[in-house]
């Protein structure tokens, strides 16, 4: 087998080990699983965004076929079901309690008011569609800026003028200042709008409890199972932490939307407690548009100052984010510590500062979703830089080029708070205006003008921060969790190996990444590795996937780990060798004695007698196997320039999205393959918010993009060949030297997208800017009324 | 009402309501999960499976509708020592992440390729309008049916050789 | 998930699905089932009993009788779309998506009358016919008295529209289609024909409570004139989110200019 063994696994694309499952149909997501006497809950939401509950009649499914229990706000308040926490704290934040189930107020369309359980499926559906419910409808409101106007009706009674929290950051003097030497200020105001993730795994739970030992078993669709334990045994259900095991299977996809705690978790828990059974629930999509946590929704005003060489000086910004009814688990950090602190960019600033003040409103809860606040603030530096250049008259390359931070200048200190771990930001800008014939494709932009289609080049230079975190850091900043992460290493006797990763894998190849960083540090074939995850009955401890952080922090736990391992199979070895410790060397797949070749121990004979004990150095304890646990020193800071081309049909306002290039800077790939796969997908997402996804709500807080008939999540024939490359700059503070993928397609792409949209508007009529979606008529109607000297789209 | 289909070769009688749809069917009388539902709108096609050869949504089939025909599920297409060769073009060319909707872009490709053995690029993304992936951006799966595609017509021309 | 639950019943020919819509007067038709199964699962339609017609024989096939092709309203998109049928395998290739076209039915989709539907512009620019069968017998409707209103076919209750009769021949044909970024329905869709002595005929769907006759249209092109604008007055059209009447309305008539470059 070891003869097989290439010589490094690291950077090479391998096929993916968990694929197999995939493709036969038989992985195992949450709604496959099936427990013998399972009933079935289905819930009853509010259809109004805001209103009192004053009466549900349980005798009006009283005697329906196979209906089993209701249960209502009472119920829970009842059982001492606690509120679900927020995991993020902020000075003087207001916090609305929020309950498993309504306790006499409903916030937001599809808001739980009741939950039915019947032993189908069906005849719970059935149930829940009859069940009685008087409300009493409140005046809402939808809209961030409309929630803060005088006179606006109060979400929440504690949550006084709708204001959740109001955060600044930056030197604001020193902002001021800059504006006043500046040569020039453009001020933009644009609203980047909110989505609705639409992991296509609908979530679902399925809860069993176990009288006699008091053991909760929760199978659910999560990114983060040891998270849901801790939330729903500290603070929501009382159940002793050890007392409750969670399982997140397979999982169809997350993008954020699957790290919080939700009320269905706590509802089949209660259920099945309550009942004696297990209890499943799994969303219909169209309860998934009004219950999974949505992103984004920010109304800003952006001002930029240069000097007269084009020089940036400075960056204002101020927000609204919209938190939508309740502030769940990363609610208060998305727009404050992971947008904020992201203001600076790739540009040397002298000055930055942001004022954000975070609104409930009666929408369904906002929080993490990929990319989660790093978006929010590319897309607003991106294209105030773009309203910028334009203004300038410069081509928006070369104005980027004039203000990146230097590659000697790392690690820099940012008016923003954050420390960049290294960057090389022209390199990447370079590659991509060659991959794209950046040149050619402005010359072809002038072609085309009187053609009736227009051409767009859309450019951006992102920067985001992720491998979320050095614990105490976010600890000082409000976080109510560590945010390292965890791994163990299993050797077996017979030199199989298996690894364990607090983190987990939707989709993001860790079953196959994992394995390829332990193959080269153990110089064992990757076949004999297997990666183990998504539970908490058999991991160590571990704060689950999101905010890119597999590779950098879990990945780097597993590297330690493996160090472990490796320091005391190399002492086996030499005891067996009878030679010293330091005269072992490990290389090509076995321990060998220097200078005697033929005097060499495989793995296999080192992971055998560390079990058998038969002959161990002395005072060594049998068994191969380690844990460690990594709390990184900085965030890491991938990097990379995205290019957009987009035609627009100008008798038709539709935008064509028709070329895509990027370069991505991760540091080292572990799998390109998967690298960019991630890159790709992100890709999609961000496009998707600039064309076509809007979670579209009325003035009343009525969603009216509810299903995917009205939702238009990007299809395959909407989408170009992607281009990628990539340049390498590690991290210099972890042991992989990695830094992550996952969200990096996502933060560029609706930038790239956005810009090249207004760069084709630009070129032809002179729009300084227009909010995204870029829908058809919205962008036909502004070609006509430039074209008809109606001056500017957008407010100055 | 009783129904019987035969899926994957092999017929199931069963006792369901008119309303089954016919992927609850599949899933919950005959334990087949590797059919997902993605979707209450007939959208996704997460669901997609075949129905006496033709590639249709599963999700908007009644399980009464199916009385009598022949199902053919992703369980059906090929097993991990014997793949498909779009089983295997998904592998190679890394055309899933989470796996979800893979099943269901796997039926829907295997239709295309049924009518159309050289497909290209723009042929592809339009047959797949009605799968919807959120994690690959389709990129990847383009090429892997590209690759699928190459693979069976180098098998039927190789099977042509052997029989002249 | 779920729809509420009915009674079911197959039927195995006209006659037999005539007799059960005469003694239960509150059955259902369901065909392909892609417009009906949606609305069920959501609860926005509860029928107490479905009559399915899909796989009635009689029902299925195109032939060729003289100058028109006779279509079971059985047929579905995908075996319209593989057709010799004038203009219509062009539009049938915008219908949903390939798994809508294995089971939807030209006939199903017509007697819906879907106002975003893509059949009811071609059917209007062609000048089909449809064949309708009932308890007094059978009757033979022009494309012109088809469409009533908003989901309002001239099919009634207790009938069933059996084939849909379309000229055999014309000289040519064109269909464009602006798609509804997520539901791929038309936003507006514009099929133009010139028929076997020359003349152009059009109709537009997707922009209003019905398919209409684009008359404006035929009368500029039959007397030489260009297309131009203003096909059809915006008062008459629907709006939503995604698209206004004005809007609307100016998409008919870049639909049609390229529609009409192309006959």
């Amino acid at each position: 087998m070891t003869e097989s063994r290439p010589d490094k696994y690291m950077g090479q694309a391998l096929k993916r080990k968990e694929d197999p499952r995939f493709i036969t149909g038989t992985g195992q997501y949450t709604d496959d699983f099936v427990l013998p006497g399972t009933l079935h809950a289905a819930m009853v939401r509010s259809p109004y965004a805001h209103a009192r509950i004053t009466n549900i009649d349980r005798s009006s499914v009283d005697g329906m076929p196979g209906v089993v229990a209701v249960l209502t706000g009472e119920d829970v308040q009842a059982a001492g079901i606690g509120p679900i926490p927020v995991g993020w704290l902020l000075p003087d934040l207001k916090v609305p309690a929020h309950h498993a189930v309504a306790q006499g107020e409903v916030n937001h369309v599809g808001d739980i008011v009741a939950v039915v359980v019947a032993e189908t499926r069906a005849q719970a559906e059935d149930a829940a569609a009859l069940l009685a419910v008087d409300y009493e409808a409140l005046s809402s409101v939808a809209l961030g800026s409309a929630a803060l106007a005088e006179g606006a009706p109060q979400v929440h009674d504690d949550v006084p003028g709708n204001v959740a929290f109001q955060w600044e950051i930056g030197d604001e003097a020193a902002l001021n200042e800059a504006f006043n030497r500046a040569h020039k200020t453009v001020k933009v105001q644009l609203r980047n709008h909110r989505l609705i993730p639409n992991a296509i795994e609908p979530r679902a739970s399925l809860a069993q409890f176990s009288p006699a030992s008091r053991e909760y078993l929760l199978y659910t669709t999560s990114q983060n199972p040891h998270i849901h334990r801790l939330i729903l045994a500290a603070f929501v259900m009382g159940i002793p932490e050890h007392k409750l095991r969670v399982i997140s299977p397979d999982v169809g996809g997350g993008f954020g939307s699957k790290i919080f705690q939700y009320q269905e978790e706590v509802i089949v828990l209660l259920a099945a407690q309550k009942l004696g059974k297990p209890v499943k629930w799994t969303a219909r999509r169209s309860e998934s548009f009004v219950s999974d946590m949505q992103g984004r929704d920010h109304e800003s005003v952006a001002e930029l100052a240069v000097d007269d060489q084009g020089k940036m000086l400075g960056l204002r910004v101020n927000t609204v984010a919209n938190l939508g009814a309740y502030l769940t688990l990363f609610a208060p950090a998305v727009p404050t510590y992971l947008y904020g602190t992201l203001l600076n960019g790739v540009y040397k600033f002298p000055a930055v500062h942001a004022r954000v003040t975070g609104v409930v409103t009666n929408t369904v809860p906002v929080d993490a979703y990929r990319g989660a606040g790093r978006p929010e603030a590319t897309y607003l530096i991106e294209r105030t830089v773009d309203v910028m250049a334009h203004e300038l008259g410069m081509d928006p390359a070369e104005f980027r080029r004039i203000n990146f931070i230097q590659p000697d200048e790392f690690p820099y200190q940012t008016p923003v708070a954050l420390v960049y771990d290294s960057g090389n930001y022209e390199p990447a800008l370079d590659k991509a205006l060659e991959m794209m014939h950046y040149q050619e494709l402005r010359a072809e932009q002038e072609r085309m003008k009187g053609t009736g289609k227009i051409l767009g080049i859309g450019l951006i230079s992102y920067l985001e921060a992720c491998g979320l975190a050095p614990s105490a850091l976010v600890g000082q900043l409000g976080a109510q969790a560590g945010q390292w992460e965890s791994s163990l290493v299993r050797v077996h006797p017979t030199g199989k190996v298996e690894l364990y990763t607090g983190s987990h894998s939707h989709g993001q190849g860790h079953e196959t990444a994992f394995p390829q960083i332990a193959a080269d540090e153990l110089q064992i074939p990757i076949e004999d590795i297997d990666l183990i995850h998504g539970d908490t009955g058999r991991m160590p401890y571990g704060w689950g996937t999101y905010g890119s952080r597999s590779a950098a922090v879990g990945g780097s736990a597993l590297k330690m780990a493996l160090g472990k391992i490796t320091a005391k199979a190399k002492k086996i070895a030499a005891h067996l060798l009878e030679a010293s410790e330091e005269d072992v060397e490990h290389e090509g797949g076995v321990f060998r004695v220097k200078g005697a070749p033929s005097q060499s121990k495989t793995f296999f004979d080192v992971a055998l007698m560390a079990h058998l004990a038969h002959n161990l150095p002395e005072g060594m304890e049998p068994g191969l196997e380690a844990t460690a646990f990594y709390d990184p020193k900085n965030f890491v800071y991938p990097f990379g320039t995205h290019i957009a081309v987009v035609e627009i049909d100008t008798d038709t306002g539709v935008v064509r999205l028709r070329g895509y290039g990027c370069v991505d800077d991760c540091g080292p790939l572990i799998n390109p393959l998967i690298a960019e796969g991630q890159v790709h997908g992100g890709i999609a997402q961000g496009a998707g918010q600039a064309l076509w996804e809007e979670a579209a709500y009325d003035e009343d807080g009525n969603l009216l993009a509810g299903t995917f008939m009205e939702y238009a999540v990007p299809r395959a024939d909407d989408l170009p060949h992607f281009q990628t490359d990539h340049t390498v700059t590690p991290s210099p503070h972890n042991p992989l030297g990695v830094k992550g993928i996952g969200e990096a397609g996502t933060i560029a792409s609706t930038a790239a997208v956005a810009n090249a949209v207004m760069d084709a508007l630009w070129h032809e009529c002179r729009i300084k800017h227009l909010d995204m979606p870029y829908t058809s008529e919205k962008v036909w109607r502004a070609i006509r009324e430039a074209r008809g000297g109606m001056g500017q789209a957008a407010d100055d | 009402m009783n129904v019987t289909v035969t899926v994957n070769g092999k017929a199931y009688t069963r006792d369901v309501e008119p309303r089954t749809l016919l992927v609850q069917f599949l899933r919950e009388d005959l334990g087949l999960t590797g059919t997902h539902v993605g979707c209450d709108t007939s959208q996704c096609g997460a669901c997609t499976v075949h129905l006496n050869g033709d590639a249709v949504k599963s999700c908007t089939v009644l399980a009464v509708q199916a009385d009598g025909m022949s199902v053919t599920t992703i369980e059906g297409m090929g097993t991990p020592a014997d793949l498909h060769p779009l089983q295997a073009g998904f592998w190679e060319k890394h055309g899933l992440q989470c796996g979800f909707c893979t099943p269901g872009m796997i039926m829907s490709a295997a239709e295309l390729l049924k009518h159309n053995p050289d497909p290209s690029e723009e042929e592809i993304r339009h047959h797949l309008e009605g799968n919807y992936c959120r994690c690959t951006g389709y990129h990847n799966i383009v090429l892997a049916v590209r690759q699928a595609a190459g693979a069976l017509r180098a098998a039927a021309l190789a099977e042509q050789a052997a029989d002249d | 998930m779920y729809p509420a639950n009915f009674d079911y019943q197959k039927a195995s020919s006209v006659a037999e699905a005539l007799a059960v819509m005469a003694a239960n007067p509150d059955v259902k038709v369901i065909a392909g089932g892609h417009s009906l199964l949606p609305a069920m699962k959501l609860r926005l339609a509860q029928p107490p009993a479905l009559l399915d017609v899909w796989g009635i024989e009689e029902l299925k096939g195109i032939r060729r009788e003289g100058d028109w092709f006779v279509v079971g309203a059985m047929t579905t998109h995908a075996d319209v779309l593989r057709s010799e049928l004038p203009l219509f395998p062009e539009v049938a290739y915008e219908v949903g998506d390939p798994m809508v076209r294995n089971r939807g039915t030209i006939g199903g989709s017509l007697a819906h009358a879907d106002p975003s539907a893509d059949y009811p512009a071609a059917a209007l620019a062609l000048g089909a016919e449809f064949v309708i069968r009932g308890p007094e017998g059978e009757r033979t409707v022009p494309a012109g008295e088809m469409f009533l209103g908003m989901f309002e076919s001239a099919v009634q209750p207790g009938e069933l529209l059996t084939h849909v009769r379309i000229p055999a021949t014309v000289q040519a044909s064109a269909y464009e289609k602006f798609k509804h970024p997520a539901s791929h329905y038309a936003i507006v869709g514009v099929a133009v024909i010139r028929d076997a002595n020359g003349q152009i005929r059009a109709a537009y769907t997707g922009a209003g409570e019905k398919a209409e006759r684009l008359h404006r249209l035929e009368e500029r092109l039959n007397s030489g004139q260009p297309v131009g604008t203003g096909l059809v007055e915006s008062a008459t059209l629907l709006g939503d989110r995604f698209a206004s009447p004005e809007y609307r309305a100016h998409l008919v008539d870049v639909l049609a200019e390229r529609a009409a470059a192309r006959v």
